[in-house]
């Protein structure tokens, strides 16, 4: 990887300069470390003193010795070998500039919404009017079955506050592991093991039987173009999944975007808050409403994450119309090859529900043979549908 | 100084590290053999990842086989638990040793019953307690990630203290730390914490030179010839992006061998295709690099 380009007559120049700094050396390089972490790198006090101790270890005037010795101690996946990389040229060679993180945009549009339960909403209604709450139940009622592409901003407002009576439960699997339990095969390391505390007096034999977890889901959502009205509304639900899913975070659910290319929004869509995961999901994504390549991000899915162990024996879910502008025989492909590592794979098509759709767009027809549920997405009521679909696979 | 002391080569630097292991066949680059002397020095366990098929493994091997020590090696999987890599107790034969002294009758003393079925040769030690007293060793933890993780919780425990408690012997601590390498195919992430206690590495398919040094030195009876040959076709898939599973450097090899074993000294059309299946493991890879192979033979 660097290690080609990081050697070179000019550089070991350059970096002889820079090791005779009229600065303490240890400042230079706790300097370093905090710089990595303003690049967004998680530099912990531990890693930058691992850093210091691994820097007086090698040459420090070797350049390369420096790098390879920073990078096994401040980096922690292939992600931060980029800014490590980016860092580590702006601070010792003042190249240019240090990269910084990318500026919260603050969201013009976000508005409060309050619950749609609330009591301030019916304001003019006396409390004892049974026609006014039960207006109001229907109009949430309506609500949940309406088309979320045709909502004005209020309306919106008030059904993301609705999400969160989604209940995304965990589909289970069957492990390996077995765990104590009243019945099943007996347990004989167990029951000897009582037997010798009993000094070898026989007594009751356990049992143990193999421990249920929560399968693996991932959520691959389409944020391309024909799908934007959709979108907003997909990665709240998708937050769901990831904050509100039993079990430890992050190691049960996954979510990608997917359009001209693929992103993982996993990490941005763990804050609790579900205004804050969207921004930072909005600013991790690169391509919001651009083309489609659905073919292509399966593959680059597959290839990078899927084929590694993410999707076997998961729940896959793809959000997308299937307008696939590239040529369907990928998408074919790559579908077939999902479905062979998959648990069971499941398409949510917007248009799905509506009346008068019949599933003839390119991608649509060359993903559906290898599609187990096939499920309209376009309202809260068939997103409560889909939970249980994901609930019962 | 030196994790692993005691034995002929010290390592004084990544370039010692590097001549060490290309002793064993291993040829590895200045990163890798500076983040492996620093592992060596700082006595911090070694975090791979990276491809399958690129070496990860074989430097726990490489670095055992340089140094002569020992490589115990603790392979994970789903549900692996304490009993698994740490100690059991061998509890049959305990039943056993209780009811023969049952037999014999006599005075029976409970403290010392006990102590005599809490005996060493009762213990069944398990990868991490062997290396813990078999050190200087190689711990090799391989496929980390396959584990469950409040494994890594356990592990976490061990890696920090270099010893082990059981309750029934006593503490079981290293004289000096065992050499500790740890592999991860990435299918799912690891805990911060694991990761902090280790020195990370991602390990990259090598170039065509290294590639070819690395058959010849693994291979030595193939021919400059078709090493060379080989490692350009597997390095040209390598680089196509419509392969399911690129081949590592271990499918070179296999591949190598396989050629060497028909008595060929040149690549040529027909064994190569009679040949793929050391390289290409799924039926979609094989027709694509079937078709592409005339191609690449002229390349």
């Amino acid at each position: 990887m660097g290690a080609n380009d990081m050697s070179g007559g000019s550089d070991v120049a350059v970096w002889a300069q820079t090791a005779t700094l009229p600065h303490p050396i240890d400042e230079v390089l706790l300097g370093f470390a905090e710089a990595l972490r303003s690049a967004g790198v998680a530099v912990t006090m531990d890693r930058s003193q691992a850093w210091l101790q691994a820097a007086a270890l090698v040459d420090v005037s070797d350049r390369q010795a420096v790098y390879w010795a920073g990078r096994a101690t401040l980096c922690s996946c292939p992600d931060d070998l980029v800014r490590y990389e980016q860092v580590f040229g702006a601070w010792f060679e003042a190249k240019e500039g240090l990269p910084r993180p990318t500026t919260r945009q603050s969201r013009a549009e976000l508005v409060a919404a309050p619950l749609p339960d609330d009591e301030s909403d019916a304001t003019g209604a006396g409390d004892d009017d049974p026609e006014a709450v039960h207006a109001l139940a229907s109009a949430t009622e309506v609500l949940r079955h309406r088309d979320i592409a045709g909502l004005t901003g209020a309306q919106r407002a008030v059904l993301a506050s609705m999400f969160a009576t989604l209940d995304p439960a965990l589909p289970t699997r069957r492990v390996h592991r077995r765990t104590p339990s009243r019945r099943g095969h007996v347990d004989a390391g167990r029951t000897l093991r009582q037997t010798l505390r009993r000094m070898g007096e026989p007594g009751p034999i356990a049992h143990r039987r193999r421990g249920i977890r929560p399968r693996r889901v991932v959520l691959l959502v389409d944020v391309s173009g024909s799908m934007s009205k959709y979108a907003d509304a997909l990665v709240r639900l998708a937050h769901r999944y990831v904050v509100g899913a039993p079990g430890l975070p992050g190691t049960s659910v996954e979510v990608f975007t997917t359009g001209t290319r693929l992103t993982r929004i996993t990490r941005a869509l763990r804050h609790r808050d579900p205004e804050r995961a969207l921004i930072a999901a909005g600013e991790t994504v690169p391509d919001w409403a651009g083309g489609t390549r659905l073919g292509e991000s399966l593959k680059a899915f597959s290839d990078r994450w899927g084929q590694r162990g993410m999707a076997r024996g998961a729940v896959v879910v793809i959000f997308s119309d299937g307008w696939e502008r590239g040529d369907p025989t990928l998408l074919r492909e790559q579908m077939a090859r999902l479905r062979r590592m998959a648990h069971r794979v499941v398409w949510v098509n917007p248009h799905r529900g509506k009346p008068g759709y019949e599933p003839v767009q390119s991608g649509v027809v060359a993903a559906l043979p290898f599609v187990d549920d096939f499920l309209a997405g376009h309202s809260l009521a068939t997103f409560a549908e889909l939970t249980e679909v994901i609930a019962r696979a | 100084m030196a994790a692993i002391a005691g034995t002929p080569h010290q390592p004084g630097s990544p370039s010692e590290i590097a001549e060490a292991l290309g002793t064993t066949g291993y040829l590895c680059d200045e990163a890798l053999a500076t983040v492996t002397f620093l592992a060596l020095q700082m006595q911090r366990p070694l975090l791979l990842e990276g491809a399958p098929g690129t070496g990860k493994t074989s430097l726990a091997e490489a670095i055992a086989g340089a140094w002569d020590v020992p490589l115990i090696r603790l392979q994970c999987y789903e549900g692996i638990d304490a009993t698994q890599a740490l100690y059991d107790w061998d509890f049959p034969r305990q039943i056993l040793h209780l009811r023969t002294l049952e037999a014999l009758g006599g005075e029976t003393d409970v403290e010392e019953t006990e102590k005599s079925l809490y005996d060493e040769r009762f213990l069944l030690a398990r990868p991490v307690l062997r290396a813990l007293r078999e050190s200087p060793a190689v711990l090799l933890i391989d496929e980390v990630d396959r584990a469950d993780d409040e494994f890594e919780a356990f592990l976490l425990e061990v890696l920090s203290t270099y010893q082990v408690t059981i309750p029934e012997l006593g503490t079981v601590a290293a004289a000096q730390p065992p050499m500790v390498v740890l592999t991860s195919n990435r299918t799912r992430e690891l805990h911060d914490a694991l990761k902090r206690r280790c020195l990370y590495h991602w390990i990259d398919h090598p170039g065509l030179e290294r590639e070819v040094a690395i058959v010849r030195s693994r291979v030595p009876e193939v021919s400059e010839t078709l090493a060379r040959q080989v490692v350009h076709a597997v390095q040209q898939l390598r680089d196509r992006d419509d392969l399911l599973k690129p081949p590592g450097v271990a499918e070179t090899l296999d591949w190598v061998r396989a050629l060497e074993r028909l008595g060929r000294t040149e690549l040529d059309l027909e064994t190569a295709a009679a040949t793929l299946g050391a390289i290409v493991k799924y039926r979609e890879d094989t027709d694509r690099v079937k078709h592409a192979l005339d191609r690449l033979m002229a390349g």
